[in-house]
Parts: C-alpha cells; sequence; structure tokens
C-alpha cells in the first residue's frame, strides 16, 4: 500500500510535468522551435497570478481566467516581434534569442520581486484528499490537477485536428512554402500556436504556484521536466507528453522515497536511460 | 610538380599576429605593471576567453551547440578540490589532472548524447550537467549541497607568499589560455581544421566528400570537455570556494560564454577574444546595477543575433577581409609556378 501510494503520488504529479511540456511540445511541432525561456515563461505566469489574486483577492485557481490571455497576448507579440525572426535552418539563433529571453525575464523577476519564496494560497482544497481505500488517499489538489492536464492535452488535441487553426498548424508544420502558397500567413500562424502555448503555460504556472514555493531562479529547471518528458513521450504526440509526465513523475516520487536527495536525479536518470535505449520516444510521431 | 601552394598568410594576419604576440609579452608581465585587482581581473578575462574559445570550437565548427559546458566546469573544479583535499595532489598537478579525468568521462557521456540531434542534444547536454551537479550534491566528504572552502594549507603550500602564489595562479591562467588558444589554431591548420570547416560550412557535403564526421565531432568534444575543465578547475583554484550551485552554474559557464561567442562572432577564432572584450568592458561600466546589469546583457545578446547574425568579428571579416590569425587557406599558384621552375 506504501507504495502504491507514491507511485499515484508520481503520476499526479506527472500532470503538472505534462502541463509544462504540453506547450513545449506543441510549439516544436508546428515550427521546430525549442523555447529556453519555457520553464521562466512559466514561473512569470506564476507572479502574473500572485498579483492578480492578491489585487482581486479571489482564489489562485479562478485566476487562470486572467492569466491565461495575459500570457497568450504575450505569447503572440513576443513570436510576432521577435521569435519569427529566428527561424530558419540554423538552431543557433533561436537557442541564443529564448536563452536571452531566459535570462531577461529572470533578472526582470529578480528586481521586481526580490529572491524571496513566495507561494499562492488556495485555501482549504490545498489539504483537502479522497479516501480511496484503507490506507489510500489522494489529494484533492493533485487529482484536480492531473485531471486539468488530461483535459489541456485532450483540447489541445482536438484543436490540432478538428479545426481550422489546428488544420493551419499541421500545413505550416508540414511543409511551410506549401502553406503559404495555400494562403497560410506563417508568422501569424506561428504567432498563434506560441499564444496557445503560453495560455498553457499560464495554468502550469498557476498550478505549480499553488503545489510549491516558487521563487525568479526556478524556472530552468520545469523547462527540463517539460522537455524531458517531451523526449521520454516520443517528439511531436500530445498524450506521449503525458506519459512522458507521468514517467518522470514516477521515477522522481520512487527516487525520493529511497533518498530525498534522489528526487531529481532519480528522474534525469530515467530519461537519460529512455535516451539510452529508445531516443524517439515512447510514442515518435514526427522526425526532430 | 606543385604547381599549387596553398597559403594561409595575408596582410592583416601578418599584423594580427604580431599583435598578438606583443600583447602576450605586454600580458605576461602584468605582474610588473599591474596591481592585485588587474591581475584577478585578467586572469577572469582570460578564462572566459577559453571557455568560450572552446565553446566556438564545440558549437561553431563542429556544429554541436551544447547547453551543458557547464557539466566540464564543474567536474574540473570538483576534481581539483577532490584531488588536493583528499588526495594531497599540488593543486597546480591537480589542474592536468582534471582536464583528463573529465576527457575519459566525456567518451560515455558523447555515445549517449549522440543519440540526440540538434535541439534535442542541446537540452539533453543540460540535463546532463544537472546529473553531474546533483550528484557533486551527493559528495558529502566535499561539503555536499552548500559546498566547501579550500583549506588555507593547502592554498599556502603553492608558494611562499601570498604575492608570488597570486603572479603563479597569474601566470598559468595565462598559459591556459596561450594553450586553449593555441591548440585550437593548431587543430584548425591541420587536416582536421579542413574537415571541420567543411562540416561547419555544410555537413552533408563534407560527409558525401569522405569526412567522417561522427568521428570529428567526437573527437572535438572530448578536447572540449578536457580544455573546459581545466579552465574549471583553475577558475575555482582562484575563488577559492566551492559549492554544486556555483561550479555548474548553466548562467555563468554556458549562457554568458555563448553571448560572447555570438556578440563577437560564431565560427571564427577571433570571435571569443572580441566578444570577451566586449563583455568585460560592459560589465565594468554596468556593474552597479546588479541584475539590470544581467537583464542588459540578455537585450545586448538578442540584439546581436537579430542584427549580426555573424558578430563584430564576422561583420568586420566579410567587410574588409580582416583574420588575426593566419587560418585561410588560399590557392597561390602564380608566384609559386615561378619558383618552382626555378628548382
Amino acid at each position: 500500500m506504501h507504495w502504491l501510494n507514491i507511485i499515484i503520488q508520481g503520476v499526479l504529479t506527472g500532470g503538472l510535468y505534462a502541463l509544462f511540456a504540453a506547450g513545449l511540445s506543441l510549439i516544436f511541432g508546428v515550427m521546430r522551435l525549442v523555447n529556453i525561456a519555457h520553464g521562466d515563461l512559466i514561473v512569470l505566469a506564476a507572479y502574473l497570478a500572485l498579483i492578480v489574486t492578491t489585487t482581486l483577492g479571489i482564489n489562485p485557481l479562478l485566476s487562470i481566467i486572467i492569466v491565461a490571455p495575459v500570457m497568450a497576448a504575450i505569447g503572440y507579440a513576443l513570436q510576432r516581434t521577435l521569435l519569427n525572426r529566428t527561424l530558419g535552418d540554423d538552431l543557433l539563433p533561436p537557442l541564443l534569442v529564448t536563452f536571452g529571453l531566459s535570462v531577461i525575464i529572470q533578472n526582470g523577476l529578480l528586481e521586481l520581486f526580490t529572491a524571496d519564496s513566495r507561494r499562492l494560497q488556495a485555501g482549504p482544497i490545498e489539504v483537502d484528499s479522497i479516501h480511496v481505500a484503507a490506507g489510500l488517499a489522494v489529494g484533492t489538489l493533485p487529482l484536480i490537477q492531473f485531471t486539468v492536464a488530461v483535459i489541456v492535452i485532450a483540447g489541445l488535441q482536438a484543436i490540432f485536428y478538428r479545426t481550422a487553426i489546428g488544420r493551419a498548424f499541421r500545413a505550416t508544420s508540414d511543409d511551410r512554402a506549401v502553406a503559404q502558397l495555400m494562403g497560410l500567413d506563417n508568422r501569424h500562424v506561428y504567432a498563434l500556436a506560441m499564444a496557445l502555448s503560453l495560455a498553457v503555460v499560464a495554468i502550469a504556472g498557476v498550478f505549480l504556484a499553488v503545489r510549491a514555493n516558487f521563487d525568479p531562479s526556478i524556472g530552468p529547471a520545469r523547462l527540463l521536466f517539460g522537455f524531458e518528458a517531451v523526449i521520454i513521450g516520443g517528439l511531436g504526440s500530445l498524450w506521449g507528453t503525458l506519459v512522458g509526465g507521468v514517467v518522470l513523475g514516477v521515477a522522481q516520487a520512487i527516487g525520493a522515497e529511497i533518498d530525498p536527495g534522489w528526487q531529481l536525479l532519480a528522474g534525469h536518470i530515467a530519461f537519460l536511460v529512455i535516451v539510452a535505449v529508445r531516443p524517439e520516444g515512447l510514442f515518435p510521431k514526427v522526425q526532430g | 610538380m606543385s604547381a599549387v601552394h596553398i597559403e594561409h598568410a595575408t596582410p592583416s594576419s601578418r599584423i594580427g599576429t604580431a599583435i598578438l604576440i606583443a600583447l602576450g609579452i605586454v600580458l605576461a608581465l602584468a605582474p610588473v605593471w599591474g596591481g592585485r585587482d588587474d591581475l584577478r581581473l585578467l586572469a577572469e578575462i582570460y578564462s572566459y576567453v577559453a571557455l568560450a574559445s572552446l565553446w566556438n570550437l564545440l558549437a561553431g565548427y563542429a556544429g554541436l551547440v551544447s547547453v551543458g559546458q557547464q557539466a566540464y566546469v564543474g567536474v574540473g573544479a570538483y576534481v581539483l578540490f577532490a584531488l588536493t583535499m583528499l588526495a594531497g595532489v599540488h593543486p597546480l598537478a591537480a589542474v592536468p589532472i582534471a582536464g583528463v579525468f573529465a576527457a575519459t568521462l566525456s567518451v560515455p557521456t558523447a555515445l549517449l548524447l549522440f543519440r540526440l540531434r540538434g535541439h534535442y542534444f542541446a537540452i539533453a547536454t543540460w540535463v546532463v550537467a544537472e546529473v553531474f551537479r546533483l550528484l557533486a550534491a551527493q559528495i558529502s566528504i566535499l561539503g555536499g549541497g552548500s559546498g566547501t572552502s579550500l583549506p588555507a594549507a593547502i592554498v599556502t603550500s603553492m608558494a611562499g607568499s601570498r604575492t608570488l602564489r597570486e603572479f603563479e595562479i597569474y601566470w598559468v591562467s595565462l598559459a591556459l589560455v596561450i594553450l586553449v588558444v593555441g591548440a585550437i589554431f593548431v587543430l584548425l591548420r591541420s587536416r582536421y581544421g579542413l574537415a571541420l570547416t567543411a562540416i561547419r560550412d555544410n555537413e552533408l557535403a563534407a560527409r558525401s566528400n569522405g569526412v567522417d564526421v561522427t568521428r570529428t565531432k567526437l573527437v572535438i568534444y572530448v578536447i572540449t570537455a578536457c580544455g573546459t575543465a581545466m579552465v574549471g578547475a583553475l577558475i575555482f583554484l582562484q575563488k577559492l570556494r566551492i559549492s554544486p550551485d556555483t561550479a555548474f552554474s548553466v548562467n555563468d559557464w554556458t549562457a554568458f560564454v555563448i553571448f560572447i561567442t555570438v556578440i563577437g562572432g560564431v565560427g571564427r577564432i577571433e570571435g571569443p577574444l572580441i566578444g570577451t572584450l566586449v563583455f568585460f568592458i560592459l560589465r565594468q561600466m554596468l556593474a552597479d546595477y546588479g541584475s539590470v546589469y544581467l537583464l542588459m546583457l540578455g537585450v545586448i545578446a538578442i540584439a546581436a543575433m537579430l542584427q549580426a547574425p555573424k558578430g563584430l568579428w564576422g561583420f568586420a571579416a566579410n567587410r574588409f577581409g580582416w583574420q588575426l590569425l593566419p587560418l585561410e587557406r588560399r590557392v597561390a599558384p602564380f608566384e609559386i609556378s615561378k619558383t618552382s621552375s626555378e628548382n
């Protein structure tokens, strides 16, 4: 029962990692861009949620309604003004520019909010749990978080395969020149993809802020978790990111149980083992 | 028969080489003309020139864009602390051992990382650096997560007086940067250099002309790891204090190094020299602003990448055909055919 508990905790944490990963996977799928600032944008969303909840006095989970559109607007503007100019065959420009963004966001947040740890208070829901069986309880908040992750991924999947904009995403992903000839404005399509990605980032940022303490420096580690989930799941597969997140969450939970110092290490090692055994991931869809 | 001859030197490279030699002599005499702070600043500049030159070799020439070179800075630093504190090795002797250790470690690491390409390779190098950082935090004899300081006895054993010790570290730093840049120069002049330049310009074309791309990349990865670890060992010998977070810092040892190289010019041996100068001039100007300075640096790096993707030196080289070191290969058939006919 003890280990079952630990594995369930890991699975539910994996939902959060899948939220980190879904946004990364989306933009990589559409425009082959790896956003080094992804983790810092998650932290930025957490700080936006902090501002919204403290000024309006609403529940942090409700703040998503405001934070998600704001982050989406930031994403659209960022892609239109900056990131579109870095796309091409060379992988250095996007890498360097998003690295620069990462440094800018970290130090900007440090300047505005200091290095103090913050946390969002979500009320009694934080400690609530659902009793499943004797000795087995599931936290309400982790369960909500995992459910939201599933809904977000199902939603992205539906947008990708059922809507006109999803068709545009897939068309530009397959062949940007032909998509342009068919009348799509790639710059706009890419900006919409980034907006969608950062809307997901906003949801991830709010859950991160409710679950744990955050400060301006924790972004890069979230980037790595998200990235690892993307690769474990298989390039370009949205449901794969959920599986990847779960693998990572369970590995960390088991590692933490053996020795607290091994929590993060176990996750990274699980990732490297999968790279060694199956570098294309568990459910690959597109070629990197 | 030798109708075709390859020339490397150009007028600008003759001037450049003369300037570099003169600069080397002036810098070697820095303990005579400079104060304690000057020496410390210069040694730090040398570390960044060396780190950026190595990253440039890796990413600019071999096309291996790594964002995890802090892995080897940290490994070098930890090996130095471990050898001196636990095995009683002389600190300066520990520097090359750190390089050999990192080179050995980099072979299995490369075999794993090379399974991923492009962006995925890049971020996986960062994961490896994180693994090294977390493992270093498990070494309780070196202070675990909070790190440790080099005991005073080890520091004083290096030389008789503090001044002499500072001179010693300064000269070793200068020697190391000359060694690193010199080794890269020799490498680029060799057949490997030709293979590397071919890979830099077009990997597919290089492969189809018979360049063993994977092997060349592996060799470069191992050489870079070795050099980076030696520089890392020396940096932390000067800091005298180590912790997993500082030794494996992605911002200090990778982000800034990439910014330097991009501002100076990727894929050119002169790029890191120019980039480091710009980096330190900015730092001296903006040092009082703390985190705003780092923010500005991010802005400048982005602007440089968008406005001058080949960097300052790339711009100068394209515009004026300059080169500081004789690296170009120019076919000089005409004069040579005259001299060869005299033979």
